[in-house]
């Protein structure tokens, strides 16, 4: 269980990227989160695992304060949360199962990655979760040699890697054609209907939240806006999400 | 839209930029003393084409010679009742001089025959009347013809009138044989082999120290780093204490294992086990991964077993250094010729020697450090407000007059003031006090941007090092140890060091940030995140840097003999003031041939492996 307590970001600049938001994740839950660009999707998803430190407020997780936590404590919740970026984050030149073992680094310890070697549990595991996200056999090339929809599956595969209880999705097929954006999409179902991981995962079109959410969010410059079931997001819902100018495609 | 109006003042203004300009060049010529006056004197053009002429004909290459020399009889100023002169010795070479006297100035016929074709030599006068006088007059060359024969027009000298005889003598010389090389190509080199491998070493030093200093001089890295000030005065304060600690325990390690090492046999012994133990015990306490945090008796065992490991390392590390030099030792007497390959082995180990203690500082200071450190940061976290500023007074207080002390202690070694008020209860008395107010003026449980500070600091150090030239370093190494190519590796690799170290920070400050967060969003701690998300981004910038840096140094060490740093540079600038073009013009040869080899080997490395 995930609970967001009156979370407030206020960048250096004066920015207010979120305002106050509170709501609560149930376990297991595939929650969407939706809005225009810059309302705060980002750094909302970015708080719940303290790559951005919040300005107040507080996140709550499974009864632990993540706001409060020290470096060392972060660590341990860190690798509990797997994350899928919308420009992948791979490491270019290094190899897709290299990127996909920098998974394990939160369970790790330090002194051992001089070293750059992995117990070979961890690559056998490597390789299952490549089979898992369909790759298997591109796992010694270099990552900037895989298409986009490849290399975000790299990138399911590295957060599958943390044995996550939940995954933190900021925009996962926004650089993808809706093809592969839908095969993305079943990957993080799959993951959340089988293993019964959380999903928090921003989305840009409805079609998508339709499909694969079991409940919304959204967020309008930093304040949330609407809360509830996919379905129920009617035309005025709509227009309070993204301005009364938008019109519905897709 | 106005009319552009043009206003005299800009005409002015252009006016009068030009001619500030044609003052500035006015200057410029004078003071770099610009005159083509030098350029069109006769003796300048004549020592130019002299040296030119020297330059393009490097000392590189000579060959056995044969020589024929043969006298012919004259009289300069022809004698009462003229002269006859005997038959010449047809058998061997010979030379006829017709006539055979004319007046001093007066030019006379010499022919040659019999000698061996195509030679070559001077035609010269021998004053006085002992043909084996080794004086001789005159600048002619002649050369003969494919029968060994040659004609040529002989002017007698002034003011060499005698009535004796005198003597016309050809000395003509062929090479012979397959060429070899000289003196100075030898020595040429030998020198270049010694610049290449100073520039080599220097470079290696310089790459190896550059690396973890551009990663705290890259301010996307540091940026982030923030600590409550209870840490911070924690680890300062831990620096100088397990510095002086581990300088002290590994001293004590060193005498223990001083007397061990004379025993070659126990030495292989030691040096063979230690290899085996080390990395069992570094894999019982240090486990790779661990899902859960164990027990504090665990806990305390393992960091005993830790501590006591990195103990018998340096205990293995003294031993081995200990196997190299007498190994070394034994090596260079046997292998004879290769004896180079054992003296190379001793040298190792007297580094490792030398090396040890410096390690143990560093690592011991930083350990302590960074325990402290923790230790602090959960200080900060754990105890209520009211202690943690309490805590914070007395310990950045503490830091701060440390910190200055050992500044105020380092001024008093360089200029030996001698007055503890202003190098010592000074410096304690300010450091403290800056201490304090730090602790006054920030929240207790902050976390404080030391990151940067830390940035600041070393960027500061490594721009002004930087500006130093490696030349003028190596002046100061020369004095420090020696005339040679020593001082040079020095004077290169520390100036490799603070430059690469800036070239290095730059490209880890523009690599990508996406896989910084994804790596950090996994748990992974600094340490980790730099190696797994920074180093992969960086290598290809690296290596074509050190390649550049590489180049750099080996012109730089073609040049740095000039104040001693060994080198060809010591001996071109021999050559050159010996007045030795010939020779010097080999060393220049050398270097243009390295300078570009280097050139096409780093350009093909590069495209390799970038």
């Amino acid at each position: 269980m995930l609970q967001v307590k009156n979370l407030t970001k206020i960048y250096d600049g004066g920015v207010k990227a979120l305002d106050n938001v509170s709501f609560e994740v149930p376990k297991g839950q595939f929650l969407a989160v939706i809005g225009l660009s810059g309302s705060g999707k980002s750094t909302l998803l970015r708080c719940i695992n303290r790559l951005i430190d919040p300005t107040e407020g507080q996140i709550l997780w499974d009864g632990e304060d993540v706001t409060a936590a020290s470096p060392e404590e972060m660590r341990r919740i860190r690798r509990k949360i797997g994350m899928v970026f919308q420009h992948f984050n791979l490491v270019h030149r290094s190899k897709v199962i290299t990127n996909v073992l920098a998974g394990r680094l939160g369970y790790i310890n330090p002194a051992w990655s001089f070293l750059n070697r992995f117990p070979k549990a961890d690559v056998e595991k490597a390789i299952k979760q490549l089979q898992r996200v369909g790759i298997a056999e591109k796992a010694n090339q270099r990552a900037d040699e895989l298409s986009g929809g490849q290399q975000q599956r790299v990138g399911i595969a590295r957060a599958l890697m943390q044995d996550p209880h939940m995954i933190l999705a900021d925009e996962p097929v926004a650089s993808l054609d809706p093809v592969l954006a839908h095969s993305i999409m079943k990957h993080l179902e799959e993951i959340n209907k089988s293993d019964g991981v959380t999903v928090l995962c921003s989305l840009h079109f409805l079609d998508l939240v339709h499909r694969y959410a079991d409940r919304v969010i959204a967020l309008n410059q930093g304040q949330l806006v609407y809360e509830g079931l996919p379905k129920d997001i009617d035309d005025k819902k709509f227009k309070d999400i993204y301005g009364r100018d938008a019109e519905r495609v897709g | 839209m106005k009319n552009k109006k043009t206003s005299p003042w800009k005409s002015i203004r252009l006016g009068f930029i030009i001619l500030l300009i044609f003052v500035i060049y006015a200057y410029g010529f004078d003071v770099t003393a610009v005159t083509l006056e030098e350029l069109k004197s006769e003796t300048r053009q004549e020592s130019l084409t002299r040296v030119t002429r020297a330059l393009a004909k490097p000392e590189i290459i000579e060959y056995e010679q044969t020589v024929e020399v043969v006298n012919a009889p004259v009289y300069v100023s022809c004698p009462q009742g003229g002269v006859t002169l005997p038959e010449p010795d047809t058998s061997g070479p010979y030379i006829v001089v017709s006539p055979a006297c004319a007046e001093a100035g007066e030019p006379v016929t010499v022919q040659g025959f019999n000698f061996a074709p195509n030679t070559e030599g001077p035609l010269r006068f021998i004053p006085g009347n002992d043909p084996a006088n080794i004086v001789e007059l005159g600048r002619d060359n002649v050369r003969t013809d494919g029968d060994g024969n040659f004609v040529a027009e002989f002017t007698l000298p002034k003011g060499r009138a005698s009535d004796d005889v005198q003597y016309i003598r050809a000395t003509l010389s062929a090479n012979v044989g397959t060429p070899r090389f000289t003196q100075t190509a030898k020595d040429t080199w030998n020198k270049i082999i010694e610049t290449v491998f100073l520039a080599l070493l220097a470079t290696t030093v310089g790459t190896i120290l550059a690396i973890p200093i551009s990663f705290i001089a890259a301010r996307n890295l540091m940026k982030s780093v923030r600590s409550p000030l209870t840490s911070i005065a924690f680890s300062t304060l831990g620096w100088p204490v397990g510095m002086a600690l581990g300088i002290y325990i590994v001293g004590l390690v060193g005498d223990f294992s001083g007397p061990l090492t004379g025993n070659l046999l126990l030495n292989i012994v030691i040096v063979g086990v230690l290899p085996v133990a080390i990395p069992v015990a570094i894999r019982w306490s240090l486990p790779q991964e661990e899902i859960s945090t164990p027990g504090p008796a665990l806990r305390t065992g393992r960091m005993a077993v830790i501590l006591l490991t990195v103990l018998v390392s340096f205990f293995g590390l003294y031993q081995l250094s200990g196997l190299f030099r007498n190994g070394g030792l034994v090596l260079e007497n046997i292998l004879g010729a290769w004896g180079f390959l054992g003296s190379f082995l001793f040298q190792l180990g007297d580094i490792l020697g030398v090396l040890i203690p410096v390690t143990a500082a560093l690592a011991a200071g930083g350990a302590l450090s960074s325990f402290l450190g923790r230790i602090g940061q959960r200080a900060a976290e754990k105890l209520p407000a009211a202690t943690v500023k309490l805590l914070n007074l007395i310990f950045s207080a503490l830091a701060g007059a440390t910190v200055l002390g050992l500044i105020g202690w380092l001024v008093e070694w360089l200029y030996q003031i001698g007055r503890p008020e202003f190098t010592l209860w000074g410096p304690v008395t300010v450091g403290a006090a800056l201490g304090l107010l730090l602790a006054v003026f920030s929240k207790a449980k902050d976390s404080l941007p030391i990151g940067l500070v830390i940035y600041t600091v070393t960027r500061t150090i490594l721009n002004t090092l930087r500006s130093v030239e490696a030349l003028v370093m190596a002046i100061v190494f020369v004095i420090a140890v020696g005339i040679g190519p020593f001082a040079g590796v020095m004077a290169l690799g520390l100036h490799t060091i603070v430059s690469l170290a800036k070239l290095y920070s730059e490209q880890v400050e523009s690599i990508q940030a996406g896989p910084l967060e994804a790596v950090q969003a996994t748990g992974a701690n600094r340490l980790q995140t730099i190696i797994y998300a920074v180093v992969p981004q960086i290598v290809p910038p690296y290596i074509s840097y050190t390649m550049y840096r590489w180049d750099i140094n080996v012109r730089m060490s073609t040049i740095i003999g000039f104040v001693g740093g060994g080198g060809i540079g010591f001996l071109l600038q021999q050559n050159i003031n010996l007045l030795n073009y010939r020779a010097a013009s080999a060393q220049m040869i050398a270097i243009a041939v390295v300078v570009s080899i280097m050139d096409y080997v780093s350009s093909a490395l590069r495209e390799k492996v970038v």
